[in-house]
């Protein structure tokens, strides 16, 4: 699992030797620590005149306690004013090159034109290059579908561009995002914000997040423990990703129940036996699997907060070579199971006010990879779910994550041709961990994200393919 | 004793013209400089050897010889000896406090009329013994037997002859205050061309003031100098943006131009109770009506060292009840251009308004047109304690002509402070 080359080329020969022949050069991304602040460095907000969301943003901010500075432009310094937020004052004009950020984040939201997109060149052209190792862009704007007339929609959906071409930029392990915020949703970005600012991101770039109307009033959040009190069930918790998943809900203060096959029981209670949560163990594509795992649920939680369906597996062969028992386990375990155990949770009752539904997508799911036609159907189809029961279900939200190129023992076993390609061929040229993909599902869980729902969100360092 | 204040009257005052550092007064004293204005203060009011309630000055810069420099300077003066007279130090506020602290006694009747003023010299400065060579000196002094004393003076070197030079240095942060207005500028964005337009206007307000005449009477010849030696008619922010940085590292903001150079001079103002001056038939230029101090934490919060006239003025403005926009003239010390651009971006900037000064709005914008429209220490100047002393009787001149309205006075000093007034012409 260790990238060798990452760290032969962060070694002071190695740096110097990349940099003359011109080699990628991952950097060392910074990852969240139990106890940091969500952010380690000073932020720059600025806002196109006439947006809507640089208060909520300013508010954040100030919840966060980070050190903020923004131009000295009248309604940004209002919002910021109201948002109780000490915001310094930044002048590129004035200031000194080593006045650098750890993140900018910009309300593009007023940006209602073609003609205004160069407000956000005015604001990122003389502050992209002051952006610190691993630090952050966000942008915030307007679903175009939600845009009062076609030139906004078009200015807006434009933002998709340049926050994409952003990511493959800059370089330095930093990352970009773009917000997308329904009028009306304001106050429902916190969890999002404090998600793209911090480490927890740290291999998520180049996204695109849509907030909308939450499902459930707000409550107060304790940022440290965000899901203390909620009960997660988490299929294929044994090992890997869902390990992950495990672990950083509980940290989160959720009590996890893993799921898993009978095979790996010992692997499952070990994991789960370490966070103080509970196991069962049961082949989520028997017939009597769904209703196994409801009655598990009623009997010792009296219901769920948060479904991570993250059981998965991959039967690679060509189409033409693919046997149907091939074909139809992918299809069962990594597509139908997630539809049978929601459709009896919900039957019952079970996923309680407030429930995250929370899917596993790949980047397979969305190029198509050649030698998984299953596994690429199936994890096409988990979009599609993600789609379909986001406009269904009333009290939860939907949303699937879809991880590219993680350093797992699956992929610790590819050839190493296709390992060294896999890592590199993303803006961070590296691989991500798991735990990288399990902050983002933390983030779709977290009581605070309900506003958050239908979103696929890539965890593959802004990968070359199918970006 | 009265039970309600009294008005406080200005009525005119002089100054000398202000020199750089070490040119036309190298060699003359702040005990010369003070006397010289008080004798013109005295000549322009009539009062040759008539006693005043008293005489309150300053300097910031002081030898230790001059702990009574204002009493030295009435004694040598043409007024009666009988004057009583105190010095006042509070850095670049002095002369503005002597005025406050003389206006506050009439008011409250406990004299009836007297000269407040200020001076520095930044040539005829004191010289310090290093510590060491202190210490060694105070040692030797308390030595009992000659055997000590010899010892005490094996521990003598060569190198502790080198005087200590006074730093223009915060104590607590060992920055000097350029270097702290340079902070500021950082902090508040300020640019450098903005910078160096309200130097052009100073510069070119102060000359236009000479050249109509308007300051024939405020300025008094001294030395050979008849304006101040600092000031550029010709200035322009072509020529000034050729400077290069000196605080604020290369790619600082603040250059020789746009902050004040080291000076010499002084200032005075008669200030006396409305009876005083109609006895004698001299006219009200003005009244001091309201006066505000204020600190800032610049050393533990971090606060720029030159903001506590931001602070200050909102709560004067509270009490007089009037806004800032209720002026026709403000009299901002120009400091460094940057010190004056940062306080007037203060007033209108919401969050400094509201996480600061606790206030629901800004103070909002001021009419630049009003600002300091006879010129600045830019152009004029700075001898640290005489600054007070030039704006007040300018100030209370220009309302005299005006015959009606209201001045703002804002000073910021050293160690974090701020001294404001309010003028009000008379009606």
């Amino acid at each position: 699992m260790s990238d060798r080359y990452q760290q032969l080329v962060n070694t002071p020969i190695g740096r110097i030797v990349t940099k003359q022949v011109g080699l990628p050069n991952p950097p060392k991304l910074e990852r969240y620590e139990p106890g940091q602040p969500p952010i380690s460095g000073p932020v720059l907000l600025g806002a196109a005149p006439g947006g809507r969301l640089a208060g909520a943003a300013a508010a954040v901010l100030a919840s966060i306690g980070a050190e903020v500075s923004t131009p000295m432009q009248d309604d940004l310094r209002k919002a910021a004013a109201g948002a109780g937020l000490d915001a310094g004052i930044f002048n590129s004009e004035a200031a000194p090159s080593e006045k650098t950020f750890k993140a900018l984040v910009l309300d593009a939201s007023g940006i209602d034109s073609s003609e205004r997109l160069v407000e956000a060149w005015e604001f990122l052209h003389p502050t992209i290059r002051r952006v610190r190792t691993c630090g952050r862009l966000i942008v915030l704007g307007t679903p175009p579908e939600d845009c009062g007339s076609p030139a906004e929609a078009i200015a807006q959906r434009a933002l998709e561009g340049l926050v994409r071409a952003i990511g493959k930029e800059i370089k330095k392990g930093a990352t970009a995002q773009l917000v997308y915020v329904r009028p009306g949703a304001e106050a429902g970005v916190e969890s999002t914000l404090r998600f793209f600012l911090s480490p927890k991101s740290a291999y998520v770039s180049g996204q695109v997040v849509r907030i909308g109307a939450p499902i459930a009033g707000p409550g107060q959040t304790d940022w440290d423990r965000p899901l203390g009190g909620k009960v997660a069930l988490v299929t294929g918790a044994a090992r890997g990703i869902g390990a992950a998943i495990a672990e950083v809900l509980a940290r989160d203060g959720a009590h996890v129940v893993g799921l898993d096959v009978p095979a790996m029981a010992d692997e499952l209670a070990a994991v789960t036996g370490a966070l103080g949560g509970s196991s069962m163990t049961a082949d989520i594509t028997d017939a009597d699997a769904p209703a196994a795992i409801a009655a598990h649920l009623q009997q010792r939680h009296g219901g769920v907060d948060v479904v991570v369906h993250n059981a998965g597996v991959t039967r690679d062969k060509t189409l033409g070579r693919m046997s149907q028992e091939l074909w139809s386990t992918v299809i069962a375990i990594n597509l139908t199971a997630p539809q049978r155990i929601d459709q009896a949770l919900f039957e019952q009752e079970l996923v309680r006010e407030n429930g995250r539904i929370i899917a596993v997508s790949s980047i397979s799911g969305i190029t198509g990879n050649a030698g998984q036609t299953n596994y690429s159907t199936s994890k096409a189809g988990v979009i599609g779910f993600v789609g379909a029961w986001a406009e269904r279900a009333e009290h939860v939200t939907v949303n699937a994550v879809a991880p590219g190129f993680i350093e797992t023992r699956m992929t610790a076993a590819m050839p190493i041709a296709m390992r060294e390609a896999g890592r590199r061929m993303n803006s961070l040229s590296q691989g991500g961990l798991p735990v990288d993909v399990a902050e983002a599902i933390a983030w779709y869980a977290s009581p605070a994200s309900a506003g958050v729902t239908g979103n696929v969100v890539r965890v593959c360092g802004q990968s070359l393919l199918g970006a | 004793m009265t039970s309600t204040a009294r008005r406080v009257a200005v009525l005119g005052g002089s100054r000398i013209p202000f020199a750089r550092q070490n040119g036309p007064y190298a060699k003359a004293s702040n005990q010369d400089m003070l006397t010289s204005v008080l004798d013109s203060v005295t000549t322009k009011f009539g009062l040759e050897g008539q006693a005043l309630g008293e005489v309150v000055a300053g300097a910031v810069l002081k030898h230790s010889r001059d702990f009574n420099l204002t009493r030295e300077s009435v004694l040598g003066s043409k007024l009666a000896s009988e004057t009583p007279a105190y010095d006042v130090q509070q850095a670049c506020g002095t002369g503005l406090e002597a005025a406050i602290l003389l206006a506050n006694k009439i008011a409250l009747g406990q004299v009836d009329a007297g000269i407040a003023g200020g001076v520095d010299t930044t040539s005829d400065a004191p010289l310090v013994l290093g510590e060491d060579l202190r210490n060694l000196l105070l040692d030797l002094s308390r030595a009992k037997s000659n055997a000590s004393r010899l010892r005490l003076l094996a521990k003598f070197r060569p190198q502790q002859l080198v005087p200590a030079i006074p730093r223009n240095a915060e104590p607590r942060t060992g920055l000097s205050m350029g270097e702290h207005a340079a902070l500021m500028a950082s902090q508040w964005g300020i640019a450098r061309e903005e910078q160096d337009e309200l130097v052009v206007r100073s510069h070119h307000n102060l000359a236009a003031a000479y050249d109509s005449g308007w300051l024939d009477d405020l300025v008094i010849p001294y030395l050979g100098l008849e304006r101040d030696q600092n000031l550029r008619p010709d200035s322009t922010v072509e020529k000034l943006a050729k400077l290069r940085p000196v605080f604020g590292g290369p790619e600082g903001t603040m250059t020789a131009g746009n902050s004040t150079p080291l000076s010499d001079g002084s200032a005075a103002v008669l200030l006396a109770s409305e009876a005083w001056a109609a006895e004698r038939g001299l006219p009200v230029q003005a009244y001091l009506t309201a006066a505000q101090t204020a600190a800032v934490d610049h050393v533990h919060k971090r606060e720029g060292l030159l903001m506590a006239p931001a602070y200050a003025v909102p709560t004067m403005l509270d009490r007089a009840g009037v806004t800032l926009q209720d002026f026709d003239f403000y009299e901002i010390h120009e400091a460094f251009a940057s010190q004056v651009l940062c306080t007037l971006k203060a007033w209108e900037d919401p969050v400094f308004c509201r996480e600061r000064l606790h206030r629901e709005a800004p103070l909002g914008a001021i009419d630049r047109e009003k600002l300091n429209v006879h010129g600045g220490s830019l152009g004029a100047g700075h001898p640290f304690g005489a600054t007070g002393g030039r704006i007040v009787a300018g100030l209370a001149k220009a309302l005299a002509e005006r015959g009606s309205g209201r001045g703002l006075i804002s000073i910021c000093a050293a160690g974090g402070l701020g001294v404001t007034a309010i003028m009000e012409a008379s009606q």
